[in-house]
Protein backbone atom coordinates (compact mmCIF):
# COMPACT_ATOMS: atom_id res chain seq x y z
CA UNK A 1 0.00 0.00 0.00
CA UNK A 2 2.88 2.37 0.75
CA UNK A 3 3.87 2.68 -2.90
CA UNK A 4 0.39 3.75 -4.03
CA UNK A 5 -0.58 7.23 -5.17
CA UNK A 6 -2.02 9.36 -2.41
CA UNK A 7 -4.09 12.49 -2.59
CA UNK A 8 -5.71 14.61 0.12
CA UNK A 9 -8.56 17.06 -0.37
CA UNK A 10 -10.15 19.42 2.15
CA UNK A 11 -13.97 19.68 2.05
CA UNK A 12 -15.47 23.08 2.85
CA UNK A 13 -18.34 22.63 5.27
CA UNK A 14 -20.50 25.55 4.25
CA UNK A 15 -19.98 25.57 0.58
CA UNK A 16 -22.83 23.87 -1.23
CA UNK A 17 -21.77 25.58 -4.41
CA UNK A 18 -18.62 23.50 -4.54
CA UNK A 19 -20.09 20.19 -3.42
CA UNK A 20 -19.20 17.54 -5.97
CA UNK A 21 -16.04 19.26 -7.16
CA UNK A 22 -13.65 16.88 -5.45
CA UNK A 23 -15.59 13.87 -6.72
CA UNK A 24 -15.38 15.33 -10.18
CA UNK A 25 -11.63 15.95 -9.92
CA UNK A 26 -10.92 12.41 -8.70
CA UNK A 27 -13.12 10.97 -11.42
CA UNK A 28 -11.07 12.75 -14.09
CA UNK A 29 -7.87 11.46 -12.49
CA UNK A 30 -9.11 7.86 -12.51
CA UNK A 31 -10.13 8.20 -16.14
CA UNK A 32 -6.67 9.40 -17.01
CA UNK A 33 -5.21 6.37 -15.27
CA UNK A 34 -7.35 4.24 -17.55
CA UNK A 35 -9.24 2.43 -14.79
CA UNK A 36 -12.32 0.36 -15.74
CA UNK A 37 -15.49 2.47 -16.14
CA UNK A 38 -17.35 0.37 -13.56
CA UNK A 39 -14.67 1.09 -10.93
CA UNK A 40 -14.80 4.80 -11.76
CA UNK A 41 -18.61 4.78 -11.53
CA UNK A 42 -18.53 3.17 -8.08
CA UNK A 43 -15.86 5.55 -6.77
CA UNK A 44 -17.76 8.57 -8.12
CA UNK A 45 -20.96 7.55 -6.31
CA UNK A 46 -19.16 6.90 -3.02
CA UNK A 47 -17.19 10.13 -3.20
CA UNK A 48 -20.18 12.27 -4.05
CA UNK A 49 -22.35 10.85 -1.27
CA UNK A 50 -19.58 11.14 1.31
CA UNK A 51 -18.68 14.65 0.19
CA UNK A 52 -22.30 15.76 0.46
CA UNK A 53 -22.65 14.12 3.88
CA UNK A 54 -19.60 16.00 5.11
CA UNK A 55 -21.15 19.27 3.95
CA UNK A 56 -24.71 18.72 5.20
CA UNK A 57 -24.08 16.70 8.37
CA UNK A 58 -20.54 17.42 9.56
CA UNK A 59 -19.30 20.89 8.63
CA UNK A 60 -16.70 19.64 6.18
CA UNK A 61 -13.60 17.53 6.63
CA UNK A 62 -10.90 15.78 4.67
CA UNK A 63 -10.90 13.17 1.91
CA UNK A 64 -7.93 10.87 1.40
CA UNK A 65 -7.67 8.87 -1.78
CA UNK A 66 -5.11 6.11 -2.14
CA UNK A 67 -4.73 4.29 -5.43
CA UNK A 68 -2.80 1.04 -5.83
CA UNK A 69 -2.96 -1.47 -8.68
CA UNK A 70 -5.33 -3.63 -6.64
CA UNK A 71 -7.72 -1.14 -5.08
CA UNK A 72 -8.83 2.39 -4.38
CA UNK A 73 -9.10 3.34 -0.74
CA UNK A 74 -11.26 6.31 0.22
CA UNK A 75 -11.09 7.76 3.72
CA UNK A 76 -13.50 10.51 4.78
CA UNK A 77 -12.65 12.20 8.08
CA UNK A 78 -14.65 14.91 9.79
CA UNK A 79 -14.92 16.60 13.16
CA UNK A 80 -18.71 16.76 13.03
CA UNK A 81 -21.31 15.59 15.57
CA UNK A 82 -20.76 11.86 15.05
CA UNK A 83 -23.45 9.25 14.35
CA UNK A 84 -25.41 8.03 17.43
CA UNK A 85 -26.81 4.88 15.82
CA UNK A 86 -24.88 3.55 12.82
CA UNK A 87 -27.28 0.68 12.16
CA UNK A 88 -30.15 3.14 11.85
CA UNK A 89 -28.11 5.56 9.74
CA UNK A 90 -27.32 2.72 7.32
CA UNK A 91 -31.01 2.02 6.68
CA UNK A 92 -32.41 3.18 3.35
CA UNK A 93 -34.55 6.24 3.89
CA UNK A 94 -33.21 7.22 7.32
CA UNK A 95 -32.17 10.86 7.35
CA UNK A 96 -31.74 13.69 9.83
CA UNK A 97 -31.35 16.26 7.02
CA UNK A 98 -33.05 19.61 7.59
CA UNK A 99 -36.04 20.84 5.62
CA UNK A 100 -33.86 23.39 3.78
CA UNK A 101 -31.45 20.71 2.66
CA UNK A 102 -34.28 18.39 1.58
CA UNK A 103 -35.66 21.08 -0.66
CA UNK A 104 -32.40 20.98 -2.58
CA UNK A 105 -32.93 17.29 -3.29
CA UNK A 106 -30.82 15.87 -0.46
CA UNK A 107 -31.92 13.86 2.54
CA UNK A 108 -33.21 10.81 0.67
CA UNK A 109 -31.42 8.65 3.23
CA UNK A 110 -29.73 6.73 0.43
CA UNK A 111 -26.19 8.04 0.79
CA UNK A 112 -24.74 5.53 3.25
CA UNK A 113 -26.60 2.57 1.67
CA UNK A 114 -25.28 3.64 -1.77
CA UNK A 115 -21.75 3.90 -0.36
CA UNK A 116 -22.05 0.40 1.08
CA UNK A 117 -23.49 -1.01 -2.14
CA UNK A 118 -20.72 0.42 -4.28
CA UNK A 119 -17.76 -0.57 -2.09
CA UNK A 120 -16.12 -3.90 -1.29
CA UNK A 121 -15.40 -2.87 2.30
CA UNK A 122 -16.84 -0.11 4.44
CA UNK A 123 -15.84 0.75 7.99
CA UNK A 124 -17.33 3.52 10.09
CA UNK A 125 -15.59 4.83 13.17
CA UNK A 126 -17.65 7.49 14.89
CA UNK A 127 -17.60 9.28 18.23
CA UNK A 128 -20.30 11.61 19.45
CA UNK A 129 -19.07 15.18 19.56
CA UNK A 130 -15.70 14.19 18.13
CA UNK A 131 -16.26 13.15 14.54
CA UNK A 132 -16.56 10.37 12.02
CA UNK A 133 -14.12 8.45 9.88
CA UNK A 134 -15.44 6.37 7.00
CA UNK A 135 -12.96 4.03 5.36
CA UNK A 136 -13.98 2.37 2.11
CA UNK A 137 -12.31 0.11 -0.40
CA UNK A 138 -13.19 -0.41 -4.03
CA UNK A 139 -11.31 -3.33 -5.57
CA UNK A 140 -10.07 -2.88 -9.11
CA UNK B 1 -30.36 11.95 -31.33
CA UNK B 2 -28.52 15.15 -30.44
CA UNK B 3 -29.63 17.96 -28.16
CA UNK B 4 -30.39 20.23 -31.09
CA UNK B 5 -32.93 17.78 -32.57
CA UNK B 6 -34.38 17.08 -29.14
CA UNK B 7 -34.93 20.77 -28.57
CA UNK B 8 -36.73 21.14 -31.87
CA UNK B 9 -38.90 18.01 -31.56
CA UNK B 10 -40.00 18.72 -27.99
CA UNK B 11 -40.22 22.49 -28.32
CA UNK B 12 -37.68 23.12 -25.54
CA UNK B 13 -35.85 26.32 -24.73
CA UNK B 14 -32.13 26.03 -24.09
CA UNK B 15 -30.79 28.14 -21.24
CA UNK B 16 -27.25 26.77 -20.87
CA UNK B 17 -24.63 24.67 -22.66
CA UNK B 18 -24.26 23.72 -26.30
CA UNK B 19 -26.59 21.53 -28.36
CA UNK B 20 -24.23 19.24 -30.27
CA UNK B 21 -24.03 16.34 -27.79
CA UNK B 22 -25.85 13.04 -28.22
CA UNK B 23 -28.54 11.85 -25.81
CA UNK B 24 -30.07 8.45 -25.19
CA UNK B 25 -32.31 7.09 -22.46
CA UNK B 26 -33.98 9.08 -19.73
CA UNK B 27 -34.12 9.35 -15.96
CA UNK B 28 -36.82 11.28 -14.10
CA UNK B 29 -36.41 12.37 -10.50
CA UNK B 30 -35.66 15.12 -8.02
CA UNK B 31 -33.56 13.36 -5.38
CA UNK B 32 -29.79 13.67 -5.79
CA UNK B 33 -28.90 10.29 -4.28
CA UNK B 34 -31.29 8.47 -6.59
CA UNK B 35 -30.14 10.40 -9.63
CA UNK B 36 -26.54 9.70 -8.62
CA UNK B 37 -27.28 5.97 -8.44
CA UNK B 38 -29.48 5.67 -11.51
CA UNK B 39 -28.47 8.21 -14.15
CA UNK B 40 -26.58 6.69 -17.03
CA UNK B 41 -24.13 8.30 -19.42
CA UNK B 42 -25.90 10.32 -22.12
CA UNK B 43 -29.29 10.24 -20.37
CA UNK B 44 -31.82 13.01 -20.56
CA UNK B 45 -32.49 13.93 -16.92
CA UNK B 46 -35.94 15.40 -16.31
CA UNK B 47 -36.29 17.18 -12.96
CA UNK B 48 -37.84 20.18 -11.26
CA UNK B 49 -34.75 20.83 -9.11
CA UNK B 50 -33.22 24.13 -10.15
CA UNK B 51 -30.15 24.43 -7.90
CA UNK B 52 -26.57 23.86 -8.93
CA UNK B 53 -26.34 20.43 -7.35
CA UNK B 54 -28.32 19.18 -10.34
CA UNK B 55 -25.47 20.31 -12.56
CA UNK B 56 -22.86 18.70 -10.28
CA UNK B 57 -24.66 15.35 -10.43
CA UNK B 58 -25.35 15.61 -14.17
CA UNK B 59 -21.66 16.34 -14.80
CA UNK B 60 -20.45 13.56 -12.54
CA UNK B 61 -22.73 11.03 -14.22
CA UNK B 62 -22.10 12.51 -17.68
CA UNK B 63 -25.78 13.01 -18.41
CA UNK B 64 -26.55 14.14 -21.97
CA UNK B 65 -28.72 17.05 -20.85
CA UNK B 66 -31.07 18.26 -18.13
CA UNK B 67 -34.68 19.19 -18.87
CA UNK B 68 -36.41 21.30 -16.25
CA UNK B 69 -40.12 20.46 -16.39
CA UNK B 70 -43.26 22.32 -15.30
CA UNK B 71 -41.81 25.71 -16.16
CA UNK B 72 -38.95 25.50 -13.66
CA UNK B 73 -36.05 27.87 -14.34
CA UNK B 74 -32.44 27.27 -13.23
CA UNK B 75 -30.87 29.41 -10.49
CA UNK B 76 -28.21 31.83 -11.71
CA UNK B 77 -25.36 29.83 -10.17
CA UNK B 78 -26.74 26.60 -11.64
CA UNK B 79 -26.70 28.23 -15.05
CA UNK B 80 -23.14 29.46 -14.58
CA UNK B 81 -21.98 26.01 -13.49
CA UNK B 82 -23.75 24.37 -16.43
CA UNK B 83 -21.89 26.66 -18.82
CA UNK B 84 -18.60 25.88 -17.10
CA UNK B 85 -19.21 22.11 -17.09
CA UNK B 86 -20.75 22.04 -20.55
CA UNK B 87 -24.05 20.57 -19.37
CA UNK B 88 -26.99 21.54 -21.61
CA UNK B 89 -30.00 22.77 -19.63
CA UNK B 90 -33.35 22.93 -21.43
CA UNK B 91 -36.60 24.23 -20.00
CA UNK B 92 -40.21 23.36 -20.74
CA UNK B 93 -43.66 24.15 -19.44
CA UNK B 94 -44.67 20.52 -20.05
CA UNK B 95 -44.90 17.98 -17.24
CA UNK B 96 -42.33 15.23 -16.78
CA UNK B 97 -44.97 12.74 -17.93
CA UNK B 98 -45.65 14.55 -21.20
CA UNK B 99 -41.95 15.00 -21.87
CA UNK B 100 -41.27 11.32 -21.18
CA UNK B 101 -44.11 10.26 -23.47
CA UNK B 102 -42.68 12.41 -26.25
CA UNK B 103 -39.17 11.07 -25.65
CA UNK B 104 -40.55 7.54 -25.80
CA UNK B 105 -42.31 8.25 -29.10
CA UNK B 106 -38.95 9.43 -30.49
CA UNK B 107 -37.24 6.27 -29.14
CA UNK B 108 -34.69 8.37 -27.26
N1 LIG C 1 -20.37 12.46 8.25
C1 LIG C 1 -21.47 12.37 9.00
N2 LIG C 1 -21.51 12.94 10.23
C2 LIG C 1 -22.61 12.85 11.01
N3 LIG C 1 -23.73 12.22 10.65
C3 LIG C 1 -23.76 11.62 9.44
C4 LIG C 1 -22.65 11.68 8.55
N4 LIG C 1 -22.97 10.99 7.44
C5 LIG C 1 -24.23 10.55 7.62
N5 LIG C 1 -24.71 10.91 8.82
C6 LIG C 1 -26.02 10.56 9.40
O1 LIG C 1 -26.53 9.42 8.74
C7 LIG C 1 -27.81 9.72 8.14
C8 LIG C 1 -27.96 8.93 6.85
O2 LIG C 1 -27.02 9.38 5.88
P1 LIG C 1 -27.36 9.19 4.34
O3 LIG C 1 -27.68 7.75 4.09
O4 LIG C 1 -26.27 9.77 3.54
O5 LIG C 1 -28.70 10.00 4.15
P2 LIG C 1 -28.96 11.59 4.03
O6 LIG C 1 -27.64 12.25 3.83
O7 LIG C 1 -29.84 11.71 2.83
O8 LIG C 1 -29.61 12.02 5.30
C9 LIG C 1 -27.81 11.22 7.98
O9 LIG C 1 -29.09 11.75 7.89
C10 LIG C 1 -27.06 11.66 9.23
O10 LIG C 1 -27.92 11.63 10.35
MG1 LIG D 1 -26.27 11.62 2.48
Amino acid sequence: MSNGMKFRYPVDGNDFTRAGEISSKVKKQLKQLGLPPEVIRRVAIIMYEAEINMVIHANGGTIDVEITPEQIRLVFSDTGPGIPDIEKAMQEGFSTASHEVRELGFGAGMGLPNMKKNSDEMKIDTRIGVGTIMDLIVKI
Amino acid sequence: MNVSELKEKLGLTQVAGTDAGEVSGCYIGDLMSLAMARLEEGNVWITIQTNLNVVAVAALKEAGCVILADGAEPDADAKAKAEAEGIPILVSKKSAYTLAKELGALSV
